[in-house]
């Protein structure tokens, strides 16, 4: 995983992409405007458990957001809340404009859930399950829809396997094909690519990125870091029931261009030279090492500049080296000092 | 009112039904024909007759009542049980469906299913002794009546079940001995005067009495009694379940 997602960072780092053709022409506002609106939430279990604690988020029409955090932060129990399967202690939220407490209908009708667990029937058919999802949600039998999302899922030639017989892979995806049967407008997938292997999930992304372009929003998580920055159009991250980021993807990767460099000094130095005063330069290692943050986006870098003043000042090196921040680290970071 | 939501869940169980074809009708219609050939072959050629009709034919109300009383308790209580033992349950939660549509979903397919099954065993009784029934009408509104009431509580023995121990237990130890009890087999007059108020504690005695006046006019409490216990057990089932979903309670956290 790991030096799968620092490759690609910079072809995704570019400027913001037009939307793609065929997203329909709302005005500015209307897209700008958030589809949920989480206000003071909190969560306390029966235990006494506080998973949340005072959440605000609001996601925005159309986006794809991705909530990151480690085990037990407190995702899937945002998840349950908003769509209804669990109580909130205090707050409210809003979906679509419609109090999940007070407009239950209204609000559920918008979302298609897919929970983290694979919860599925045993002995009805992949058909049947699908359908039943769809009658559920009030929406009338419509045959082709089913259809299109099964094939849409490579389902389709298992539409009369009974579940029980599928393998796991197979069974998230009806989950998926469940909560899609009822043309939601807002899609969750509590990390929808856990045991699913690499081909489908990216054929899964495929599946989502359509979906959007659709117009239907899209709220996930996942604990690969690869599949936010891949997919996520903003990506929040939570930790010990708290929201500790929100952040455009875009901004955050701008943040991930900026590149460190190590210098390994010959001998020791006691302080910076005044010459070098005016460099964002730290000395580490009780001046054995000098560490130099710079925006690889940046007009100009400075390394060649700080080269020569380091030279004119007398400073030597053995060996310099370069690392890049990642998502990843900016995660850890944020999760070890909350 | 979400009316295609009430007929996927109901059409759902219905459907669990005919796929266990063999054990929701099959077993109850055997174990009925057997309660003949012991009590009415055997047993009852000894006894005479009970308020002027042939014992076999006694206990007919009596028999349909015990298969209908366990098999609404079952259905209901596994039919709701089960989506919250695989999980499955997430989906109705996250439904836009009212506590009430996903009552009417679930006990509106397990009382049609005993229903079904009064029915049926109805029919097989008439296979082995001469059957005339006064009241059908009012013997089919006992019937639903009793289906939906049990259906109802059998719902909240599968919500408070949290395990399949509770799910049997209830039915085991409270239901089969009052229906035993509860005049399938006798007439409570044949009881010596102590044991007959007791029995008048147990809610079973009038729903039998109500039924068996249906088919012979022959009662053990006044028929207006009868139907006034079914009635306000069924509320209490009702009161219940409104709390259950009020709350929440074993169903969200
Ligand atoms: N029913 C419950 N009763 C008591 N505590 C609970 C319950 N469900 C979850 N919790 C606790 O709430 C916290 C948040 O759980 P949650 O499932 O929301 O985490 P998560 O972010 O989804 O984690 P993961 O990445 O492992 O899925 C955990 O500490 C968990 O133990
Ligand atoms: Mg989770």
């Amino acid at each position: 995983m790991r030096s799968y997602f620092r490759a690609p960072l910079t072809s995704l780092s570019g400027p913001v992409q037009p939307p793609p053709p065929g997203v329909c022409p709302l005005s500015l506002a209307a897209i700008m405007s958030s589809i949920i609106s989480v206000a003071n939430l909190s969560k306390t279990y029966g235990s006494g458990f506080k998973a949340l604690k005072n959440v605000n988020l609001d996601i925005k029409r159309g986006e794809i957001f991705a909530l990151l955090g480690p085990n037990g932060a407190g995702k899937t129990t945002l998840i349950s809340i908003i769509c209804g399967i669990a109580n909130p202690s205090e707050g409210r939220v809003l979906v679509g404009g419609e109090d999940i407490q007070t407009s239950y209908r209204k609000a559920r009708s918008l979302i298609g859930l897919v929970p983290q667990e694979l919860h599925t029937d045993a002995f009805e058919s992949v058909w049947a399950t699908v359908s039943f999802s769809r009658g559920l949600f009030g929406k009338p039998k419509n045959p082709a829809h089913i259809e299109k999302v099964l094939k849409d899922l490579s389902l389709w030639d298992k539409k009369d396997n009974k579940i029980i017989t599928l393998s796991g892979g197979m069974k998230r995806r009806v989950m998926i094909a469940k909560a899609l049967s009822h043309e939601p407008q807002i899609l969750f997938l509590d990390e929808p690519t856990a045991g699913v292997d690499v081909e489908l999930r990216k054929g899964m992304w495929e599946v989502v990125r359509t979906l959007q372009q659709s117009g239907v929003t899209i709220i996930l998580t996942t604990h690969y870091i690869e599949e936010a920055e891949e997919m996520a159009d903003r990506i929040g991250v939570i930790n010990k029931g708290e929201i500790v980021l929100v952040e455009d993807k875009t901004t955050l990767m701008h943040k991930l261009g900026k590149k460190r460099l190590t210098l390994h000094l010959q001998g020791k130095i006691a302080a910076l030279p005044e010459n070098l005063h005016h460099y964002e330069l730290e000395l580490c290692d009780n001046g054995a090492t000098l560490v130099y943050d710079y925006d690889t986006k940046g007009e100009r870098t400075g390394i060649t500049s700080l080269l020569g003043d380091l030279r004119t000042a007398g400073i030597r090196f053995n060996d310099l080296d370069t690392t890049q921040s990642s998502l990843e680290d900016i995660f850890v970071d944020l999760v070890r000092t909350s | 009112m979400n009316h295609r939501a009430i007929r996927a869940i109901y059409l759902f169980e219905m459907a669990r039904t005919w796929r266990t074809l063999l054990q929701s009708i099959v077993s109850p219609v055997v174990s009925t024909s057997l309660y003949f050939v012991v009590f009415g072959a055997a047993i009852g050629s000894r006894i005479s007759q009970v308020e002027g009709v042939s014992y076999g034919t006694f206990i007919v109300p009596g028999l349909i009542m015990l298969s209908v009383l366990t098999q609404s308790i079952a259905n209901a209580s596994f039919g709701i049980y089960f989506p919250k033992f695989t999980g499955t349950i997430y989906e109705i939660l996250s439904a836009p469906i009212s506590y009430f549509e996903i009552v009417l979903g679930y006990v509106g397919a397990a009382a049609t299913k005993s229903i079904i099954l009064g029915l049926i065993i109805l029919a097989t009784a008439g296979l082995f002794v001469p059957l005339h029934i006064h009241h059908p009408i009012w013997m089919l509104a006992f019937l639903v009546l009793t289906a939906v009431t049990f259906s109802l509580f059998g719902f909240i023995i599968g919500i408070w079940a949290d395990g399949f121990e509770k799910l049997q237990m209830i039915p085991m130890l409270v239901v089969t001995p009052l229906t035993f009890l509860g005049g399938s087999f006798y007439s409570i007059d044949m009881l010596p005067p102590t044991w007959r108020t007791v029995a008048l504690l147990n809610p079973v005695v009038y729903l039998i009495s109500g039924f068996r006046w249906s088919f012979y006019e022959i009662v053990d409490v006044s028929v207006a009694v009868s139907i006034g216990m079914t009635i306000a057990f069924l509320v209490i089932c009702l009161v219940v379940i409104w709390w259950i979903f009020r709350t929440g309670y074993r169903l969200k956290n």
